[in-house]
């Protein structure tokens, strides 16, 4: 069975002469090709994070209420009375790019199964998703691709998908950003780890058959593409979600009996990175026997058994002699399920097939001794400030307005949301489209305040910065219902990390987030590195995407975005120095990308945030809405559109600074709702915690005026935020090219 | 009152409507799998939404043939009271109890969103608690379009068995029907899910109604 490892055989697999050599060195001798592909897909970019592993070590990742962080299938976060949120972010940009739907369903499934692994029912879904130029080829085609293939997937396994988000920008053209978000929700008591134990245990195959769908899918989510890898579609795998629901109950029945010491689903890379991953940390060996395996087709050799990446399938450890439970479960939910090795104590994973054995190899160095790269990073460009006064905007600040609601990024994303069961489970409290959606945690009166968050042009201004305004717009968001910031999830999604400039942004962006993190006390839990995505050495803007979990300890303390009432105050929480370097302004509007984004002085972030969360708890804010893309006037828009009543706001301070004041982006803002007869108490109270507020204007009537301007009529804020999207899917809008 | 719910394979509102059955009837619903022949003695049956076996071949025509269905049957011709919501009125329509079918919304997608409802008949079983004005409920299907020939829709408007129909027709239903009964008004199958609105904070409890009717209809 033994070849000669030429070079093109290496290249096939995706590994270096020196990796090879390495190879070589654990085994002491050349390793067969079952063995190489094994190699191959565990040190891969997707499976070893190899480039980023050094960087990652970098985020802070404890804190009293996190139960389990970064290293096993999903994050763990302790919510109260026993229970906890398992939740993870993960990538599907490659196979999206290639075939939309699938990709994207699978995407799906994939997360689903690194959340119920772990013993949590899944309980949401959220999906950033980053599209290239709306007049791209191609891209109304992945769009709709691409949700009906989430929306296909979270419909069929019965988790409703409660938000997300959707932008797009030319450098996303040739690859796409699919990032899924899933959140679950266990018992404390009852959370399950992937670690193989129990010398002599039996390792149980359940799920759907092996078929040869997707073999080297971890390799190709770890090169980049080129014009010529339409070739690339049979690794694609395809779900079907309807065997995923039948695996998410048998899996929770069978941990319910106890007969289960460890469980790990089939991801990327199979049965290769499942059964090792489960041995490496159990520290333990594993036998695998291939011909017991559920197989889709017959003559399936061992070396595609053992990198097909099948969809809905999960390994398990059972303990000696209850393998008969697993077995029952499965048959009463119609899955298959096989004994299809033994856990050892050689440290080894020894596979057989026909009687043969076809791999035997050490169990840590596959998978604990991958190489580890410290790639040399370039110096990042310094971007200069925007001058805000030098801005002369051709459009007074009305129609600017009308025209950010209907750009791509800020238009209305109900054409996607209606697309997805966004009420499955009946504890959806706050729908997407208004904020952070908020999901009650089932049978009790707490809920979970969750949003994903980046914006990427600040990632490709200065990387840092952007990584940091990341994160604190999460945890923004989720003060701004009410929530308490727990933990976040991220996947880092970046070009190619061999060229300096690539992995000085990836760098860059890790410690921005990491020091957000900490001066927030919001780690990371879990996450995924999506690296090579470029094409024909075009990188994507450098994209670190954050995904936030925050507690609402009693639904009475949520705060609805919709909740402003004709009469109440408006309210600025922080100050407004309209910033408008790399804003959206500067890009729609006046069609410069350029400047450095706004900086983030976490110190203000952390005062300006306890304060709106300590004003909530008074009971004196009635609505909350954070200040992002679009500055001011968007979220006066955002929060009148919500609440259905107009508002009358005060002029800016000078007419020189006019559009910094509407549209400028400086970070730590929220413009609040307060009851009439609460404001002075309010910045009394802001006044004594040395935090900036200030009184806008008021709610009322039906329409928004902007100091001395015209008013906007809601009608025409509604009709500008919900044409733009439905418009282009249409092929009416102007914009398809 | 006695009630159950059945759970097929790809049954996803199962615990949605047990949950609201126990809120508004205040006391306990049974569970039925799919596989079992019997049912427990139960006043109604509710048939959840899902996607029971994949929708593969077609939405419910699957789960119309899994032999709880048969107790289902019989339990229907005794004079029992069914309520099929969204996937379980595909699988009323695909087992014959009810009239029509249900196809591939007009706008080809999947839609979630609150929609309000005409009450078109307030004197069924299932709706004599309604008022006249009308209600907003949640659908969230793929094949929701009601089609049916035109003598059998004559004979719905004739009999008085539609029992809602759209103001805003999400989907193409023929006649904006959203829910129909069978001739002696035991059996609603209906594309809205009223298990979602049941409770204010998730913004309507326009479905509670329903379950009152029941409840008034049946004893408690």
């Amino acid at each position: 069975m033994t070849r000669a490892i030429t070079d093109e055989l290496l290249a096939r697999h995706k590994l270096s002469r020196a990796e090879y050599a390495e190879i070589e060195r654990i085994l002491g001798r050349e390793p067969n090709l079952v063995e190489l592909g094994i190699f191959s897909v565990m040190w891969s970019e997707h499976c070893s994070y190899k480039s980023s592993k050094i960087h990652l070590k970098k985020f802070p990742t404890t804190a009293p209420w996190v139960v389990c962080g970064p290293g096993e299938n999903a994050g763990v976060v302790d919510i109260g009375d026993g229970l906890v949120a398992v939740f993870k972010m993960e990538s599907h940009n490659h196979p999206s790019f290639i075939e939309p739907y699938q990709g994207a369903a699978t995407g799906v499934g994939g997360i689903l199964r690194d959340v119920f692994t772990m013993g949590a029912r899944p309980v949401a879904l959220l999906d950033a998703l980053r599209f290239g130029d709306p007049r791209a080829p191609r891209m109304r085609h992945l769009v709709s691709g691409v949700v009906a293939g989430i929306g296909g997937y979270g419909n069929c396994v019965g988790v409703p998908t409660v938000g997300g988000e959707c932008t797009f920008h030319p450098a996303y053209d040739g690859n796409i950003l699919v990032n899924v978000m899933c959140v679950g929700i266990a018992r404390a008591d009852r959370v399950f780890y992937a670690r193989a134990a129990g010398i002599g245990n039996p390792v149980v195959y359940i799920g759907a058959k092996t078929g040869r769908d997707g073999i080297h899918g971890a390799t190709m989510a770890s090169a980049e593409f080129s014009e010529a890898d339409s070739s690339l579609r049979p690794t694609v795998q395809v779900g079907d979600p309807f065997t995923e629901k039948l695996l998410i109950e048998a899996c929770l029945e069978l941990m319910e009996t106890g007969s289960i010491v460890a469980i790990q689903d089939m991801g990327a890379a199979g049965l290769t990175s499942s059964s090792f991953e489960m041995a490496a940390r159990g520290g333990t060996g594993i036998e695998l026997d291939l011909d017991a395996v559920p197989l889709r087709e017959a003559g399936m050799t061992a070396y595609e058994i053992m990198l097909s990446e099948s969809q809905e399938r999960m390994l398990l450890v059972a303990a000696a002699g209850r393998e008969e439970e697993a077995f029952r479960i499965c048959r009463k939910w119609g899955l298959d399920a096989a004994v299809v090795g033994r856990v050892t104590d050689t440290g080894r994973m020894v596979i057989r097939h026909r009687g043969e054995v076809v791999a035997d190899l050490p169990v840590a160095p596959v998978s604990g001794a991958s190489p580890v790269y410290d790639r040399p990073t370039a110096p990042l460009p310094r971007p200069v400030p925007v001058v805000a006064e030098a801005i002369r905007a051709p459009l007074d600040p009305p129609q600017a307005l009308l025209r950010l609601l209907g750009s791509p990024d800020l238009s209305s994303k109900r054409w996607i949301f209606e697309q997805y069961d966004w009420l499955v489970g009946a504890d959806t409290i706050l729908p997407p489209g208004l904020g952070a959606a908020v999901v009650r945690v089932h049978g009790t009166r707490k809920a979970l305040a969750l949003t994903t968050d980046c914006t990427p042009r600040y990632c490709a201004a200065d990387p840092r910065t952007g990584g940091m305004q990341a994160v604190a717009e999460a945890w923004r968001n989720l003060v701004a219902v009410g929530a308490r910031p727990l933990a976040i999830t991220d996947c880092l999604n970046f070009g190619n990390p061999e060229r300096p400039a690539i992995m000085a942004q990836l760098v860059a962006a890790i410690e921005g987030m990491a020091e957000a993190c900490r001066a927030l006390d919001f780690p990371v839990v879990s996450g995924n590195v999506s690296l090579y995505n470029e094409t024909d050495g075009r990188a994507i803007l450098p994209t670190p995407q954050v995904g936030g979990l925050g507690l609402i300890e009693d639904v009475a303390e949520l705060v609805r975005p919709d909740a402003a009432r004709a009469g109440d105050r408006l309210l600025l929480v922080g100050e407004n120095t309209g910033w408008l370097g790399a804003s959206l302004f500067l890009r729609e509007i006046l069609g410069r990308e350029e400047g450095a984004p706004p900086p983030v002085d976490l110190a203000v972030e952390r005062r300006n945030g306890r304060f709106v969360s300590d004003q909530m708890r008074a009971g004196r804010v009635r609505a909350c809405q954070d200040l992002s893309d679009g500055g001011l006037a968007v979220a006066l828009a955002e929060l009148c559109l919500a609440a259905g009543t107009g508002a009358r706001v005060d002029p800016a301070p000078s007419a020189e600074a006019e559009t910094g004041w509407w549209f400028g982006e400086d970070q730590g803002r929220y413009l609040l709702a307060v009851p009439a007869d609460q404001a002075a108490e309010l910045v009394a109270a802001a006044r004594a915690a040395g935090v900036l507020v200030r009184e806008v204007g008021c709610l009322g009537g039906d329409a928004l005026t902007l100091g001395r301007h015209p008013p906007i009529s809601l009608d025409a804020l509604q009709r500008a935020r919900e044409s733009w999207f439905a418009a282009w899917m249409d092929g009416t809008s102007g914009a398809e090219g | 009152m006695r009630a159950a719910v059945v759970t097929f394979p790809g049954s996803n509102c199962d615990r949605d409507l047990v949950v609201a059955m126990e809120a508004c009837f205040g006391r306990p619903v049974a569970r039925v799998w799919h596989a079992d022949s019997e049912l427990p003695p139960v006043d109604l049956v509710g048939l959840p939404g899902g996607f029971s076996w994949g929708d593969y071949l077609r939405c419910g025509a699957i789960a119309a043939r899994a032999p709880i269905m048969a107790a289902v049957r019989r339990h229907a011709q005794r004079g029992g009271y069914v309520l099929g919501i969204c996937n379980g009125f595909q699988i009323l329509t695909e087992a014959g109890l009810l009239p029509g079918a249900l196809v591939r919304n007009a706008g080809l997608r999947f839609v979630c969103r609150p929609v309000r409802l005409l009450v078109a008949n307030r004197n069924s079983a299932f709706t004599s608690a309604y008022g006249a004005t009308p209600v907003t409920i949640p659908v969230a299907h793929h094949d929701g379009n009601y089609v049916i020939d035109p003598e059998g829709l004559a004979r719905l408007e004739g009999e008085g068995r539609i029992a809602f129909r759209y103001l805003d027709n999400p989907n193409g239903s023929v006649a904006d029907i959203a829910g129909v009964l069978d001739p002696r008004g035991r059996i609603l199958g209906m594309m809205p899910h009223p298990e979602r609105a049941v409770d204010p904070l998730l913004g309507s409890e326009d479905g509670k109604p329903l379950f009152a009717s029941l409840l008034a209809a049946i004893g408690g």
